[in-house]
């Protein structure tokens, strides 16, 4: 590839959006918000990504899987960076990303949410307020947490008290 | 990211990345130690997710540690191959389990501190730091909230729960001293504004501390006595243990890779 064939990174931008999420298939990296980057540093391509979590256990995959889809395109000089700053957000969940995560039985993110450390969610609880994480099979917003961590660190375990289907949330950070 | 680094003594800056580090390493490792054994489900998975956070930021905190100490030792590296003596980390977090509660009680205690700390370090003259703590920040802040609130709730729950989370916060209380303790290090880069003097963290982690073991209807210990030393790499026996099941693998096969 020399210098007048390489792609515009906004072609680059759409093969990322064919790489899912190894965890959350339905969505892909670009829908979850963790590609912050793209660019050319001379003949060498440069993705920057950010991890969710810091152990997220899906990180090395994330970083292969993008490997794999940029050299399938004829990518030869690839460096990935790990961004830390600004730190992720379920913010930067797309809005088709959203609908993908509903569609799959998991409840997007409540924006606004997130836990400060300063104890809101309780305070909020016991003042009667209920930011209600709506069940993504029946709709109902008569929902309960059972535990703030559910099947991987960036979702917390609810249950439908209408259809009583447990759902995962994808919790607000 | 072009990096101004401020002024400070390599030597005690490295001391004090390992403090971080290594108060996060042994702590996960102590929580993972429950995988599989947990009470229920819910709280195998919260206890799991809790231990992997803490792992992540040990990358990052002894991936920084071997930066700064410039003789090329990666996280794995001072993770895998140091002895008990050249750890860091607080008394407190190498602390056994123990029973469900005290494990949460230990967690409690520790997160109130780490999250006045991250809060500080949010602003940190060191870009580097910064973004770490933003980071870890944001992880931090649930684990506070889950064991805040588990500690209300088996606190202020069922006679059983309230004696064994009243007997977990006697027998704790003498280790978390330890955590706001000055020494030179810790001088060093609190005055090339890396860090907050871990002493100035006290006051906002009575208030929280005191907030919630209210609420638990738990009783403050009175005693004044506090044990020392893991912050110097002087450390209870324990910590030995710890080191013998998380680094054989990396002592009996050196240099084996995932």
């Amino acid at each position: 590839m020399d210098a007048r064939t390489l792609p515009e990174p906004k072609e680059v931008w759409r093969w990322l959006d064919e790489v899912p999420d190894p965890e959350i298939p339905v969505i892909s990296l670009t829908d979850l918000g963790i590609i912050r980057d793209v660019a050319w540093d001379g003949d060498t391509l440069v993705v920057a990504v950010t991890p969710t979590y810091s152990g997220c256990p899906a990180t090395t995959v994330i970083n292969l899987d993008i490997e794999t889809a940029l050299r399938s395109h004829g990518i030869e000089k690839l460096r990935l960076e790990r961004r830390l700053s600004p730190p992720w957000t379920t913010d930067w969940i797309s809005e088709a990303g959203r609908e993908k995560l509903r569609a799959y039985g998991i409840a997007p993110p409540i924006d606004g949410t997130a836990a400060d450390g300063r104890l809101m969610a309780r305070a909020s609880r016991l003042a009667g307020s209920n930011l209600a994480v709506a069940c993504p099979r029946c709709g109902s917003t008569r929902t309960e947490k059972v535990s703030q961590f559910g099947s991987t660190p960036c979702k917390a375990s609810y249950r439908c008290s209408d259809c009583l289907e447990p759902f995962d949330y994808f919790k607000c950070i | 990211m072009a990096t101004a680094i401020p002024a400070v003594d390599p030597a005690a800056y490295f001391e004090w990345l390992l403090r971080m580090g290594d108060n996060t390493l042994i702590l996960g490792h102590r929580v993972s130690e429950w995988c599989g054994h947990s009470p229920v489900l819910e709280e195998d998975i919260a206890l799991a997710n809790t231990a992997l956070d803490l792992i992540g930021q040990t990358q990052f905190w002894l991936g920084l540690a071997g930066e700064i100490e410039g003789r090329g030792r990666t996280a794995d590296n001072l993770a895998y191959l140091r002895d008990a003596a050249a750890f860091r980390n607080v008394l407190l977090v190498e602390r056994p389990n123990g029973d469900f509660g005290k494990t949460l009680m230990r967690q409690f205690l520790f997160d109130a501190y780490h999250l006045e700390m991250l809060r500080a370090l949010v602003s940190s003259s060191d870009p580097r730091v910064a973004e770490i703590a933003g980071k870890a920040l944001k992880e931090v802040s649930y684990h506070f909230e889950r064991s805040a609130d588990l500690v209300i709730r088996l606190g202020d729950g069922t006679e059983e729960s309230h004696r064994r989370m009243q007997k977990a916060l006697d027998e704790l209380w003498p280790y978390t001293g330890e955590m706001f303790l000055d020494d030179s290090a810790d001088e060093a880069v609190a005055e090339a504004g890396i860090a907050p003097l871990p002493s100035a963290l006290k006051a906002a982690w009575d208030k929280s501390v005191a907030d919630v073991l209210v609420e638990a209807t738990l009783v403050r210990p009175e005693g004044t006595y506090q044990h020392k030393g893991g912050k110097r790499g002087v450390h209870t026996e324990h910590l030995g243990y710890i080191l013998a099941d998380m680094q054989f693998l990396q002592r009996a096969y050196p240099n084996s890779v995932w």
